[in-house]
């Protein structure tokens, strides 16, 4: 099977799967079991600054949605950062990196916006013998309330600032977390470049309320009759973390950072999709703390059997395959032609490719009185809907028409060569875009 | 002029030839694709899974189901065939509702495990096309170890013993490879040869020969094998049939269980085989359903099955006896044979009703005769031929540890030994068990 190790911004580690810095890596005993497991990397729960523990909330930390089955699709969370005294977890984290130096170890940190006090925790890590250091500039909940977290990730001056203080007090890896609270993801991402940052990890939980009460009118979790906004994680927000990703990928003036991928990450697929979008490694947390540290078993052989069927020697061939295939829509080939196909033999007459299309978009399916399903060409627009709502794999499928033929919705020929809106006639601009 | 159902007596072709060969199909049709992920997406990855701490082999039942919902079957064969070697044929034969499906949190919830074994046969078969075999073998240790029985034990240990590096010489007593696997078990549970199919591709590993029309005692001695091998490895099965112990035993039509369902399994026309009008199983175990079963499907009119307890102790689980009934197998329980009846010729059975009581298994007194063409023995198999200097236990080698026999350098599992089912998938495990038991034992552990 191909060789997994991924060296990330100079740190390598026997497999591109690290857990993130969350609930499951905030002490010694589930790091361990987390190596044991296979994990090729920790980001150690977040560390905050000497003195009086952190202190959580007492009732339920944590919401959720479900899918079909229960299967958990997205995870809310209040908690803050390790409530633990930095002294244990210091020692812990000396002890782990000692007995597993293949494995990647790092340090996440969350102190108050001065150089001191920045100052301070690093010389403090840097004595555990950690690979590297996260800057945790994520955290939408409590902290942000202290000026911490998302607060300092919101603001790009200060993301710089803190990046260039921790440059200048280690000489680690400094990685910083970014929080996706934000319209513009590329804009905190350059200034932790600017500030001399070696990587970006993003993202971290977005600000969300997953349910209410309907008894008591307070949203979940609740505690005591009331809620707060927690920050959203899992398989539900992966689209909107590989989003934020390839803008970084593909953005011209970030070019060669690094970037630790997070955001859902459940299996070996969604792994691959983050490397291929322009991520070196990925952080996984709600998948652990779902099912447990042995799930990266499957991700290990899955790359793995990726990667040999596309004849990858490292994941350096794959880290970044997609990015040049991310474009803007005024980009995208407007000669492109493509009309749904529905296999009959697979169909199961379940009628809601049918229902989505007349119900909600182009009345380009028709049905008979024995239930059977086709496209009507004059009208389907590709929209690939159908293919969405269809309840079996590979029912529906989108086929191309080939140049010459004739598009029967528009009566027009399918041209060949490639033509995107900056030059359609009825783009008022085209001549500018010229 | 045809035969039918109806024919008095023995009779082959008593149904036409399209219909012996459905009836034959596979009992559990392959799953697509679409069905394979349907049934993954069932599984809970639970942790310390109880699917397998129920398998005698102990697959990761839950990672080689995640890895195929997430469109690895060929990464989830590996998963299996890591811990048994014979995962294709466990997939098609293994009373799974009495191991890892019964044992499944999902049978627990809604009365409706995961498919396990559909899953592992989707995993399998999907390897086995491709024609891919993921193991390799360990630089050569120049040792040469023995294994007698070319069957679930001997195969699992053979290729288990190669993949360490050591040479192995395989003999078995048959024409064929592949032990129960190739002359036992229904036919419509290892349609398309998949047997041979599975032992060829185990001999892929390489460094196994094997030899066929050998057997213990008669070809080959345990002394010459012992001091021609590094090792012995015994794993040749139960060869002996248990005697009914019923006045008329030895008329014709009274056959052993075991025969008939190896006639049928090597048989290339079905409508050759003849089977009575009216057929009686004596036994509780799977081989009296697989051959009551089989019966029924050759076309018999009225099958029978003679159990001496009740459903209750009976060997063959609750899914083996609705299988049987729905195909149109009668269950008779706590009833045990007398007299088989007949001039010469089988033609009835008296039975006797038994109930359980302190004193045992005692007959009621009260008898009935069924009509019977044949009688089908189904009531245990017995070690054959005893190789001098093992201790027998319990009417099977005795063994501690990993197949160890009390005598160095030789060692036993399968049928053959004591411990464990007697199933494909425990025979699985011991031949496993102990060549690494063996290997240690050589490479001065």
């Amino acid at each position: 099977m191909a060789d997994l190790t991924t060296t990330f911004c100079g740190i390598t580690s026997p497999n591109p799967f690290w857990l993130a810095s969350a609930p499951p890596t905030d002490k010694e005993y589930n790091v361990r079991r987390a190596f044991e497991a296979g994990w090729g990397g920790v980001v150690w729960k977040t560390l905050g600054e000497e003195g009086p523990p952190i202190v959580n909330v007492n009732g339920p930390r944590y919401g959720a949605i479900w899918g079909a089955d229960r299967r958990l699709l997205g995870l809310n969370n209040i908690e803050l950062i390790t409530d633990r005294p930095l002294e244990v977890n210091l020692a812990e984290m000396t002890r782990v990196k000692k007995d597993w130096p293949d494995r990647a170890l790092i340090a996440s940190l969350m102190v108050p916006v001065n150089e001191d006090s920045w100052k301070a925790i690093l010389d403090r890590v840097l004595e555990t013998g950690c690979d590297g250091v996260e800057l945790n500039f994520g955290c939408p909940h409590g902290m942000s309330e202290r000026g911490m977290g998302s607060a300092v990730g919101q603001v790009p001056e200060y993301v710089q600032q803190v990046t260039e203080w921790c440059k200048k007090h280690s000489d680690l890896p400094v990685m910083v977390k970014l929080t996706p609270n934000i319209a513009d993801i590329r804009k905190p991402a350059q200034a932790a470049k600017d500030g001399g940052a070696d990587a970006v990890s993003l993202i971290n939980t977005i600000n969300s309320i997953t349910s209410v009460d309907l008894d008591l009118f307070a949203p979940e979790p609740t505690i005591d009759g009331k809620g707060a906004h927690g920050g959203y994680c899992g398989p539900a927000v992966k689209p909107i973390a590989l989003n934020m990703v390839a803008e970084i990928s593909r953005s011209p003036s970030l070019q060669g950072l690094p970037i630790s991928g997070i955001g859902g990450v459940t299996t070996w697929r969604d792994a691959a999709e983050f490397m291929a979008l322009g991520a070196g490694n990925v952080q996984v947390c709600t998948a652990a703390m779902t099912y447990g540290f042995k799930i990266v078993q499957e991700m290990i052989s899955g790359l793995g059997q990726y990667m040999d069927e596309k004849g990858f020697a490292s994941t350096a061939d794959l880290v970044g395959r997609a990015v040049p295939n991310c474009s803007d829509w005024q980009h995208l080939n407007l000669n492109y032609v493509t009309k749904a196909r529905i296999d009959q033999d697979a169909c199961i007459k379940c009628g809601r490719c049918y229902a989505a299309c007349e119900d909600t978009s182009h009345q380009a399916i028709s049905m008979s009185q024995d239930r059977t399903f086709e496209v009507i060409d004059a009208e389907c627009v590709a929209c690939n809907l159908c293919v969405n709502v269809c309840p079996v794999e590979g029912c529906i499928t989108m086929e191309e028409l080939s140049t010459g033929t004739v598009d029967e919705r528009t009566g027009k020929v399918v041209e060949g060569e490639y033509a995107n809106w900056t030059t359609h006639p009825n783009n008022p601009g085209a001549c500018a875009a010229e | 002029m045809t035969n039918s159902p109806m024919t008095p007596g023995v009779a082959p072709a008593r149904l036409a030839p399209e219909d012996l060969s459905a009836n034959f199909a596979d009992l559990h049709p392959p799953l697509d694709d679409h069905e394979a992920l349907v049934a993954a997406d069932r599984c809970y990855f639970c942790h310390d899974a109880p699917c397998i701490a129920a398998c005698p082999t102990g697959i990761d039942i839950p990672l080689f189901i995640r890895q195929i919902a997430t469109g690895t079957p060929e990464a989830a064969a590996k998963t299996i065939l890591d811990q048994n070697i014979l995962g294709g044929m466990c997939a098609r034969v293994c009373p799974t509702e009495t191991l890892c499906e019964e044992a499944c949190v999902r049978e627990l919830a809604e009365g409706k495990p995961v498919s396990i074994g559909q899953l592992q046969r989707y995993a399998t078969d999907t390897l086995m096309a491709a024609g891919v075999h993921p193991f390799t073998r360990a630089t050569p240790t120049g040792k040469r170890v023995a294994v007698v029985g070319a069957g679930p034990a001997g195969l699992s240990c053979a290729h288990r013993l190669a993949m360490k590096g050591h040479d192995v010489e395989l003999f078995d007593a048959r024409p064929k490879g592949g032990g129960l696997n190739e002359y036992g078990i229904a036919a419509y549970k290892s349609v398309n040869d998949f047997a041979g199919s599975e032992v060829e591709w185990l001999m892929q590993i390489g460094g196994v020969t094997l030899h066929t029309g050998k057997a213990l005692g008669r070809d080959l001695g345990l002394e010459a094998l012992k001091s021609d091998y590094d090792a012995v490895f015994l794993g040749m099965g139960l060869a002996g049939v248990n005697a009914l112990g019923a006045e008329g035993e030895d008329k014709e039509g009274v056959l052993d269980a075991v025969n008939f369902i190896a006639d049928l399994r090597q048989t290339d026309d079905l409508s050759a085989l003849p089977v009575g009008r009216n057929v009686v199983v004596i036994g509780g175990g799977m081989t009296a359903i697989d051959a009551a079963v089989q019966s029924k499907l050759l076309g018999a009119q009225n099958v029978t099955i003679l159990y001496r307890r009740s459903r209750a102790e009976m060997p063959a689980s609750r899914f083996e006896q609705d299988l049987a009934a729905a195909k149109g197998v009668r269950l008779v329980f706590n009833a045990r044979p007398v007299r088989i009846t007949g001039n010469g010729r089988a033609q009835g059975l008296e039975a006797e009703y038994t109930v359980s009581g302190p004193d045992g298994l005692t007959g009621t007194g009260e008898t009935f005769t069924l009509p019977a063409d044949q009688v089908l023995k189904a009531i245990g198999q017995t070690l054959d031929g005893v190789p001098e200097g093992l201790k027998i236990e319990g009417g099977k080698i005795a063994v501690s540890g990993a197949g160890r026999t009390g005598v160095a350098g030789i060692w036993a599992g399968g049928d053959c030994a004591q411990g464990g089912e007697d199933l494909t998938v425990a025979a699985v495990a011991e031949g496993r068990d102990a060549a690494e038991d063996i290997h240690q034992t050589l490479m001065g552990g």
